[in-house]
């Protein structure tokens, strides 16, 4: 299949869209299921125009039952179909839980790898546009935490497009968390990261893989979603006072790029990890244990980590924006280590 | 408990003589197992093992009346399904033994491992069913579970989501009295379980759990249902736990010996021998051929389930993904050596 490499522009949303279409076309395995993704095309538009082409039976509106439909998914995924499941917020996991961490993560171990759950729970996550603490959050690390599961979080429409194509083909089950600000969706500011060139055919990102999106020699950004976004416009406005910020985007938590940090912390000495997830026990604490570790003798300088402080996304706006790492906290932060 | 307005086998053999006696000497074989696996967990040799005294005629007369193709999705006490439809006797065990084999059924046997959290099985089957319509297979699924798991949410999920997506699906609830330690009665309001279909608009049926025959036809019908698109159906099978939960409780602190000794009167083995005697197909010759047959059998599979080498470290971690993370073949080759240096395999 062609990928030729036009300058076409697409949208988050409209790229997932895509990548789902052509793996439907391709494979009469792969069927859509959850709340609103059919006639409505998905609350944040990954289903956008499926229903349409491939009709109710493969895209498939359900009952409000997340037990009912991700563990369906799960039976149908054992039974070699290849579900693609939305979870419409992250936030929403608790009463689905279950399903999730104990038989989605666990049915390959404890069949002892008889039973394979090739299937895909797509999710919106993040916060930014006051939609309060039960509908916010990333959970990045909620979800990392438990094996059995690969986690990512992909941040352009190109990677969206890429890591979904290689998500469904995974044999695993994946978890994919697309970041709802980052959809290009209509009703949202509007953000230039949401649109992106996205080649036509079919290609696939690896699930696993950091990417050094921005290269610098004097400090390690690592952030993923939109908080890898900021870090960039953060490593702009360093390079205005001299410094090379060297900034990677985590895109999948697990499996973990280890190397791919650990080589840039080598080179640059200094590390800041950013998350829009909360503080403790979060990606932050694992990715400076990783370099604690490994690269202690590399460092120049402690360790710095921005998060979400230790309390739910509030509703206000501004109290939202206070806490969400901003692109002036990155950059203050980035400061101060190579000033240090 | 009454059995009053529960559906019974009819006086006018509907199944074989032939059949009935398969029937027997399937219930009493699994009874031999059950007893003899409480004995091996009280030597060490299992772990906490679930016994299914008294419901051999649910399980055996259901599981009789799928047909190979049709998906079993068990709870933990359906040793007697599971060897109905093809998982050895061996492999049951050495689930119970903590290995791997036990998940595996040999190929063909569409069976999913047990699920051991209560109902979670039930959404499982959901899927398989939805497949199988999507897939345009002749298969329907079946989904094994007890009185307590309809009260949770799992069960009211998936039981709105087969009906309302019309789903070849059987729901098998061993109505067995008590969850744990809690009995029916305090477990729901309704009389039947099989009274909660009617919110989903599904039909539900109760039957006489310890009549294999009228289980097997009552299974026979809803499999027959399903697989010609009639959709899902809800089954309460009416009988009684004789053993504890599991051999980790003791059920003489929850229950009356009175009430035990009412359902030793009822038991399904018994009725079957008197279902048989009635037709003149019960003679001590054959019974005594029947029951030497059934030790022979399950002494085989428990030598055969001890003559396992023992389970090694690999396995732990082989499993986990599809492909091994580079992370993950880190921390595996650090516990091998550990292993290997005599050291505790713990982190």
């Amino acid at each position: 299949m062609s990928t030729s490499i036009g300058k076409r522009l697409l949208t988050g949303n409209k790229a997932l869209a895509e990548a789902i279409a052509l793996e439907m076309e391709r494979d009469d395995h792969v069927f859509v299921m959850g709340e609103d993704v059919g006639v409505y095309g998905g609350i944040f538009g990954a289903t956008e125009g499926l229903f349409a082409k491939f009709g109710a039976e493969r895209v498939r509106d359900t009952p409000i039952s997340e037990t009912g439909f991700i563990g369906a998914a799960i039976g149908a995924a054992a039974e070699g179909m290849r579900p693609i499941v939305e979870l419409m917020f992250v936030d929403f996991f608790g009463v689905c839980m279950d399903q999730i961490y104990n038989h989605m993560a666990k049915i390959h171990y404890m069949s002892g790898g008889h039973v394979k759950l090739p299937m895909v729970l797509m999710t919106a996550v993040g916060g930014g546009y006051s939609d309060a603490a039960q509908h916010s959050q990333t959970l990045y690390a909620t979800f990392a935490h438990m094996p059995g599961l690969k986690v990512v979080a992909p941040a352009t429409p190109y990677d969206l497009k890429g890591m979904m194509i290689a998500a469904i083909r995974d044999d695993n089950p994946v978890i994919f968390m697309f970041h709802k600000t980052l959809q290009g969706l209509g009703w949202m500011d509007q953000l230039d990261y949401s649109i992106g060139v996205v080649p036509e055919g079919s290609y696939t990102v690896p699930l696993g893989q950091a990417k050094v999106v921005r290269e610098g020699t004097d400090v390690t950004i690592v952030g993923i979603q939109m908080m890898m976004h900021r870090a960039v416009e953060a490593a702009k406005q360093l390079e205005a006072e001299g410094i090379q910020a060297e900034v990677i985007d985590l895109r999948s938590l697990v499996p973990l790029d280890k190397e791919t940090i650990l080589d840039s912390v080598r080179k640059t000495h200094r590390l800041l990890v950013v998350d829009e997830d909360y503080l403790s026990y979060g990606m932050t604490a694992e990715i400076a244990a990783v370099v604690a570790q490994e690269a202690l003798y590399d460092l120049e300088v402690p360790i710095a980590r921005l998060a979400v402080p230790d309390v739910p996304i509030p509703y206000s706006r501004p109290l939202e924006q206070a806490i969400i790492p901003s692109v002036e906290a990155i950059f203050t932060a980035a400061r101060q280590l190579v000033q240090m | 408990m009454s059995v009053d307005s529960i559906r019974v086998s009819q006086k006018e053999p509907q199944v074989s003589t032939d059949m009935l006696q398969r029937m027997y000497e399937l219930m009493w074989m699994m009874r031999q197992l059950d007893r003899r696996a409480v004995a091996l967990q009280r030597q060490g040799r299992l772990g906490t093992y679930a016994p299914l005294e008294g419901q051999e005629a649910a399980q055996i007369g259901s599981a009789l009346a799928l047909r190979v193709q049709d998906f079993v999705f068990p709870s933990y006490r359906e040793h007697a399904v599971a060897y109905v439809h093809g998982m050895p006797l061996k492999r049951i065990l050495l689930y119970w033994n903590g290995r791997y084999d036990g998940a595996m059924p040999p190929e063909g046997v569409n069976l999913f491992p047990v699920s051991v959290p209560i109902a979670t099985q039930i959404p499982h089957a959901a899927g398989a069913a939805l497949a199988a319509k999507l897939r345009g297979l002749d298969q329907i699924a079946v989904t094994y579970f007890g009185d307590g798991a309809t009260s949770e949410g799992d069960f009211h999920e998936a039981m709105n989501f087969a009906a309302v997506m019309e789903l070849p699906l059987v729901f098998f609830c061993q109505n067995n009295g008590y969850a744990i330690s809690l009995p029916s009665r305090k477990q729901t309001k309704v009389q039947r379980i099989a009274e909660k279909a009617t919110a989903y608009g599904m039909e539900g049926v109760t039957v006489d759990g310890n009549d294999v025959i009228a289980v097997y036809l009552a299974m026979r019908e809803a499999v027959a249902k399903a697989a010609s698109g009639g959709g899902p159906t809800l089954i309460e099978a009416v009988t009684y736990r004789m053993g504890s939960h599991t051999t980790a409780d003791d059920a003489s602190r929850y229950r009356d010996a009175s009430e035990v000794e009412m359902w030793k009167a009822r038991d399904p083995i018994l009725r079957a021998e008197n279902a048989l005697r009635e037709r003149g197909a019960f003679s001590e010759e054959w019974v005594t051929q029947v029951r030497k047959h059934a030790e022979e059998i399950v002494t085989e599979a428990i030598l055969d389930m001890q003559s396992e080498p023992p389970v090694t470290l690999d396995q732990l971690f082989d499993h986990v993904y599809r492909d091994m993370p580079k992370e993950l073949a880190i921390q595996k080759q650090e516990a091998l050596s550990r292993q290997a240096k005599g050291e505790s395999v713990r982190g």
